[in-house]
């Protein structure tokens, strides 16, 4: 064996110890690594009982209310199984919108109010050009028209 | 003609290259095709980016940051793992130059993950609401960052540049774990950021046009990558080796 080769097994061996440890830290810090938590880990308990948090979902479609005020806003976060209503006093972002993804911080009520003090905006991974959305909703609307029948 | 004599058969010694003394001249003749021809794809990328792909669907104009943010980031990542392969190497066969390789990597890396921060930041606020969220995509890559200073700062503490370069050679590969991180943590963890739109296994989330205009842009940072590494190492060379003859013939 040549000194290269003790080099080179050394090396690697540390990088396997390395990996092994990096997923076992990774694995155990799982719940801190998590952004947000859906409607349904929140109602397991899943989610911490005290001080804020965040939520995540879909802003349930039909669910968004603006209050007179102007500046005061209720909707529903659901994961489609289960779902939380949230209030937030502020701007919301651009690519807010029923039926689609949102991130919110806040604290639970004991009404089981969701009370936010941040409203984010997530959006998917895709891009394409606005006729090529509009067309795939018309083919998708097509289906289920079809599935009903 | 004696053709079988071996000692002028046609074969290349690649190994040759590995000598700081071959490869000086090498990459000097490398430089201006890779400078000329990044900056000819980037141009025709950015063209293609801001002015030929339309509109997104949801975000509108202010997607076409991708074309900058999502090239940036590949590159930040994998200059990473091409530094820890090159500090590894050197590790492993005790050979100079690949030492000379990964401390030229590092700068255009770092360069790299700083306008991936940056543009994401950028492009954070009128999408997501927010300029910075410590999400495990964003966290992972500001440690990429870290990662970057504190391997060429470790190499400018240590005066002697044998074990300065041993040493940040360790961090390097130490830092590698990360990369993989980086790359799945929208699939292992909730985040804020998306998922990846092109990925080796699926077929790409994004318009033909968009998507060619982006990788136009990343064969463009590659070969702006070559062109300022090459040059960066030819000065690594000749710092390190200003004593030898080599330089004195010149």
């Amino acid at each position: 064996m040549k000194a290269r080769h003790k080099r080179f097994g050394l090396i690697a061996v540390g990088l396997i110890l390395l990996v092994i440890a990096t997923v076992l830290i990774t694995k155990s810090f799982r719940s801190n690594l998590v952004f947000f938590f859906s409607p349904t880990q929140v109602e397991k308990g899943e989610a911490p009982k005290t001080g804020s948090f965040r939520i995540g979902g879909l802003v349930e479609n039909g669910s968004l209310k603006r209050m007179p005020d102007g500046l005061h806003v209720q909707f529903k976060v659901t994961d489609t199984a289960k779902s939380i209503p949230v209030q937030y006093k502020g701007i919301l972002p651009d690519l807010f919108k029923e039926g689609k993804g949102v991130v919110a911080e806040g604290k639970l009520n004991e009404n089981g109010l969701f009370e936010a003090s941040q409203v984010l905006a997530k959006h998917d991974e895709n891009y394409m050009p606005p006729e090529a959305a509009a067309a795939i909703e018309a083919a998708n609307a097509a289906k289920t028209k079809e599935s009903v029948k | 003609m004696e053709t079988n004599t071996g000692t002028n058969r046609p074969r290349i010694n690649w190994l040759k290259y590995a000598s700081p003394k071959t490869f000086y001249p090498l990459a000097g003749k490398l430089i201006p095709w890779c400078a000329v021809s990044a900056a000819v794809l980037i141009a025709y990328g950015l063209y293609i980016g801001l002015l030929v792909a339309p509109t997104d669907f949801q975000q509108g104009e202010g997607y076409r940051i991708i074309f900058v943010h999502v090239p940036a980031a590949w590159f930040s990542m994998f200059l990473y793992l091409l530094m820890a392969m090159y500090a590894g190497l050197g590790l492993v066969l005790n050979a100079r130059l690949s030492y000379m390789m990964a401390t030229a990597i590092a700068p255009t890396g770092a360069m790299f993950t700083l306008i991936a921060l940056v543009t994401g930041s950028l492009w954070g606020k009128p999408m997501w609401g927010a300029w910075w969220v410590w999400d495990a995509r964003l966290t992972s890559e500001l440690i990429l960052l870290f990662l970057y200073i504190g391997y060429f700062s470790l190499q400018a503490a240590i005066d002697d540049k044998n074990r300065a370069d041993k040493a940040s050679a360790v961090l390097a590969l130490v830092g590698a774990i990360n990369v993989p991180i980086i790359y799945f943590s929208v699939k292992w963890w909730n985040t804020l950021h998306q998922g990846a739109s092109v990925s080796l296994t699926q077929a790409p989330a994004m318009a033909a046009i968009m998507l060619k205009g982006m990788l136009i842009m990343a064969v463009g940072f590659w070969l702006y990558s070559i062109a300022v590494i090459l040059m960066r190492v030819r000065c690594e060379i000749l710092e390190r080796d200003s004593k030898t003859a080599m330089i004195r013939q010149d």
